[in-house]
């Protein structure tokens, strides 16, 4: 069912809410109709921002017509432009005598890099019922021949964002909360939501309360969740375990069992569990492995070494988490060695060409991300973290995507949008009016 | 730089291992040199006349790629360029990007001594050290010289962080010189029009310049060349930041280009890069999402090779992330990664102050330090050694264990027993899982503290000291 709300009806409804400050000046013209899914009422991610603060309301407002494609910069292009002051054309007559009257004529010339000879490993999530599975579309990573969105060669295939949903209610920050508070106990709902509602392009189910220090859900039970997630959504998906070395090769070889087919992305095989277990359910039933090391290019070689020679796990089914510090938290460390394995990739050190995923939402541990206001009373004011928080996981993922990562995970809806479109804009996949900054000294901003 | 081995340096040195520059012989104080951590003048033996030629070969070689350009005077001076190489892993990038914020002349006054005394004042302590803003980029919109001049002069009246200068009006950076140009300002910009105007200006003040050739390389190629044989090398180069679409995609590839073409020794392009995220505000109507795009477009430029940008949201959420994303990049890879493992103390701890134990990641551990220093607890502070991974990581990954919080209070020689009245140890709320294995490894109570170390000052408010058992 759909309903149709005029955007000029949504800055009334805003208005109601009384003091929205940050919409004041902003007049949208044009009957613009938005299209809102959803039964009977308003969407549940429209309903949300209403319900929301109302300091936060005008960043979802350009938020939540993104997700639902609503061409937000058209509507404003015919603004942007306005505004900007005339600019006096260069005044005649040197005052001073110039030693050159004209310039120098001058050619810009740049050579491609010579040692990106290879190119990484293709790996592809998601089986369709062509392949034996059920998913509707599938996700392909790596492929690159250089650095992300560098002018050296293409890249063949754009960033995914794969959105985490969890198996029991977790902690999380307040501004991530409110996103999932209708899903908390329900993670087959909770997948449908982030993909419906989030444009999430994967779906991560983190099975953490098989932890035996958590709730000890055995891995028949965890299983049944994943089966729940895979009727729920038809997008590829990872299967993440609690991080118990002991328990997670049980539960991600019950989990195998299930998902039998459908190429899920097992998180993970790391060297402090036993690989091998988690390597051959991937083998047995058709899955790709997440080859998890911390921060240690060498480990990350090793691992891979292992996966591959040992374990027989073929190289179009290896992804690697080289792991994620947040920024201001290690993000320094994760960047470069992030850089530098994609680097040695391309110059050809085999164990290192497969591409890579980040735990983008390690962002969210921050402190910047979710405290009320600085702990040090030497600060300057830290703001609202309603916005601190988005921004952070935002920066982070980007910082990682042109180090060389290909899938984030995230948690944040409003980080998704923007961590998507960055990496889209600078892939080349957006068009929009160009914007003449000839004159820029003398807009009114 | 043109070399790559102390072995060629060494031989321009006087070679005889005097030590004056603090190193034992002359061949480590050359591969200081080639690492960049010492500076040539530190051997003041090769300052002697005898070596003058020796000196100006050696000096020429050793100067980086990308020249280093000076703006402002003092004590705020700001360096910016200065880079040899594109990875920072290679060796490190250095001056970090300067971070200018606009103030525009159609201001009224209180607004804009307010706006440049949030810039001047705003401040984030971080790992022993304040993040602050470096500089005010000051915008002609009435093109208008007096206006511009008496604004520039309030400016100067409310701080002495450097300037930018913006106009396109050689008239109206004029005006704006004959009030800073004793404080070598940065003016911005000369582009195809007006060059030679702003080039007689830049000559007469001797102040650094920016080209601004939008999407032409070979403009800004030919500015720039034009400007080095007029006898300026202070330039800053600015290819246009378009800051949406595929606009956005080919100024990245400019910056790349640029930047490139100057370590591989194009020496007319080689000079620090300008970036002006501010252009997002000319793409998006809504403060919010301007803010965050200009964010955005910030964290990709001071990622990939931007050494100045210019800015307008000085919301929080805006100069938090961009001072930390720069502090990322910026940050000396050779740098250690860890702390000591051991029992420091902060502050004056007595037999009745906490245990409280971290890891010896240096992040985690300086900043649980600071929290602990500023908020005055006294108390001691245990580094465990975890190959420098922080708490959550190291309890997933096995680097965080009960049997090493054991080793390390042994090897500190800290007994719990005979140091403290309480016996006991505050584990951080990351490694709650631990607890029940360090009771029993260790034989001490052990509490467990808030996950983020910002917390302990409320922490201890409701649970220290322990109830007695």
């Amino acid at each position: 069912m759909t309903k149709k709300v005029k955007l000029s009806d949504l800055t009334d409804m805003f208005k109601d809410l009384g003091n929205v400050e940050a919409l004041e000046g902003v007049t949208i013209e044009g009957d613009i109709e938005l299209d809102i899914s959803g039964g009977g009422g308003l969407n549940p991610a429209l309903a949300y921002a209403l319900g929301h603060e109302t300091a936060q309301i005008s960043v979802h407002l350009a938020n939540i017509a993104n997700m639902l494609g609503y061409p937000v910069g058209q509507a404003f292009a015919g603004m942007a432009g306005v505004g900007i002051g005339g600019m006096a054309a260069p005044t005649a007559g040197i005052t001073a005598p110039a030693r050159l009257n004209k310039l120098i004529p001058s050619k810009f010339e740049v050579k491609n890099v010579e040692e990106w000879k290879h190119t990484i490993q293709e790996v592809t999530l998601g089986a369709t019922s062509a392949d034996g599975g059920s998913r509707k579309s599938t996700v392909t990573l790596g492929g690159e021949n250089s650095l992300p969105f560098y002018f050296d060669t293409e890249m063949p295939h754009r960033n995914y964002v794969t959105m985490d949903v969890f198996d029991m209610p977790i902690g999380m920050a307040k501004a991530v909360k409110m996103n999932y508070e209708d899903v908390i106990n329900d993670p087959a709902e909770w997948a449908k939501k982030v993909v419906r509602d989030f444009n999430a392009d994967m779906v991560t189910i983190h099975l953490i309360s098989t932890d035996p220090l958590i709730n000890d859900t055995s891995a028949r039970e965890a299983a049944k969740v994943v089966e729940d997630v895979l009727q729920a959504v038809d997008v590829p998906i990872v299967i993440g375990g609690s991080g118990n070395p002991q328990k997670d090769p049980e539960v991600l070889e019950k989990a195998a069992e299930v998902a039998e087919g459908e190429r899920c992305l097992l998180a993970s095989a790391s060297l402090n569990l036993d690989y091998a277990r988690i390597a051959k359910a991937a083998n047995d039933y058709g899955h790709a492995v997440l080859s998890w090391t911390q921060l240690e290019i060498n480990a990350q070689k090793e691992l891979n070494r292992k996966l591959m020679k040992q374990c027989d796990v073929p190289r179009e089914n290896i992804v690697m988490d080289p792991t994620t510090a947040a920024l201001g938290y290690g993000l320094d460390y994760a960047y470069t060695n992030m850089e530098r394995i994609r680097l040695a990739g391309l110059m050809g050190d085999e164990e290192l060409t497969f591409p890579m995923s980040s735990g983008t939402t390690n962002a969210w541990g921050a402190r910047e991300s979710w405290m009320v206001s600085s702990p040090l009373k030497q600060d300057s004011d830290w703001g609202p973290r309603e916005y601190r928080g988005p921004i952070w996981e935002i920066v982070t993922g980007l910082s990682l995507a042109l180090a060389g990562n290909d899938l984030f995970m995230m948690m944040h809806p409003t980080s998704v949008q923007v961590v998507k479109e960055i990496t889209q804009t600078l892939f080349g996949l957006k068009e929009e009016e160009t914007i003449d900054i000839t004159n820029w000294i003398g807009a009114e901003v | 730089m043109k070399l790559n081995s102390p072995l060629q340096a060494y031989k321009f040195l006087p070679g005889t291992n005097c030590g004056e520059c603090g190193e034992a012989t002359c061949m480590a104080f050359a591969s200081h040199l080639i690492d960049r951590s010492l500076k040539l003048t530190d051997c003041t033996p090769i300052l002697d006349d005898k070596f003058k030629k020796k000196y100006a070969e050696l000096d020429a070689l050793l100067a980086p790629e990308i020249r280093e350009v000076e703006i402002g005077v003092g004590d705020h001076i700001v360096k910016i360029g200065g880079d040899d190489v594109l990875y920072r892993h290679k060796l490190t990038f250095f001056n970090q990007n300067a971070l200018a914020y606009d103030v525009w002349d159609t201001m009224d006054e209180a607004d804009l001594v307010a706006r440049v005394e949030q810039i001047r004042d705003f401040r984030k302590f971080y790992v022993g050290e304040f993040l602050q803003l470096d500089m005010i980029a000051v915008r002609s919109i009435s093109d208008d010289p007096k206006k511009f001049a008496d604004t520039v002069k309030k400016v100067m009246g409310t701080t002495d962080l450097p300037l930018v200068l913006c106009s396109f009006n050689p008239k109206v950076l004029k005006a704006g010189l004959e009030v800073a140009g004793d404080k070598n300002p940065l003016i911005y910009a000369a582009n195809k029009d007006n060059w030679q105007e702003v080039a007689d200006l830049a000559l007469e003040y001797n102040v650094p310049v920016a080209l601004f050739a939008p999407n032409d390389l070979d403009m800004l190629k030919s500015l720039a060349k034009t400007f080095l044989e007029m006898g300026m090398e202070n330039l800053v180069l600015d290819p246009g930041t378009f800051p949406t679409g595929k606009d956005l995609r080919t100024t990245f590839h400019n910056f790349l280009k640029i930047r490139r073409a100057g370590i591989e020794g194009d020496r007319d392009i080689a000079f620090p890069i300008m970036a002006v995220p501010l252009t997002a505000w000319m793409a998006h109507d809504d403060p919010v999402s301007a803010s965050y795009w200009e964010t955005v477009v910030a964290s990709v430029f001071t990622i990939k090779y931007g050494d100045i940008m210019l800015l307008h949201s000085i919301e929080p959420y805006a100069l938090l992330p961009e001072m930390h994303i720069r502090d990322t990049i910026y940050t000396d890879p050779r740098k250690p990664v860890t702390v000591d493992p051991a029992v420091n103390d902060v502050g004056s701890p007595t037999a009745d102050s906490p245990v409280i134990v971290t890891t010896n990641f240096a992040l985690t551990y300086y900043t649980v330090e600071s929290d602990l220093s500023s908020n005055g607890i006294d108390c001691y502070l245990m580094a465990v050694d975890t190959d420098g991974i922080g708490v959550e990581a190291a309890v997933a990954g096995g680097q965080l264990t009960a049997a090493k919080v054991k080793k390390g209070l042994e090897e500190a020689g800290f007994d719990l027993k005979e140091k403290t009245s309480h016996n006991t140890l505050v584990l951080p709320g990351l490694a709650a899982r631990l607890q029940g294995d360090v009771e029993d490894e260790v034989g001490a109570n052990v509490m467990i503290g808030p996950p983020d170390s910002g917390r302990i000052p409320g922490w201890m408010e409701k649970n220290w000291p322990p109830a007695k058992k």
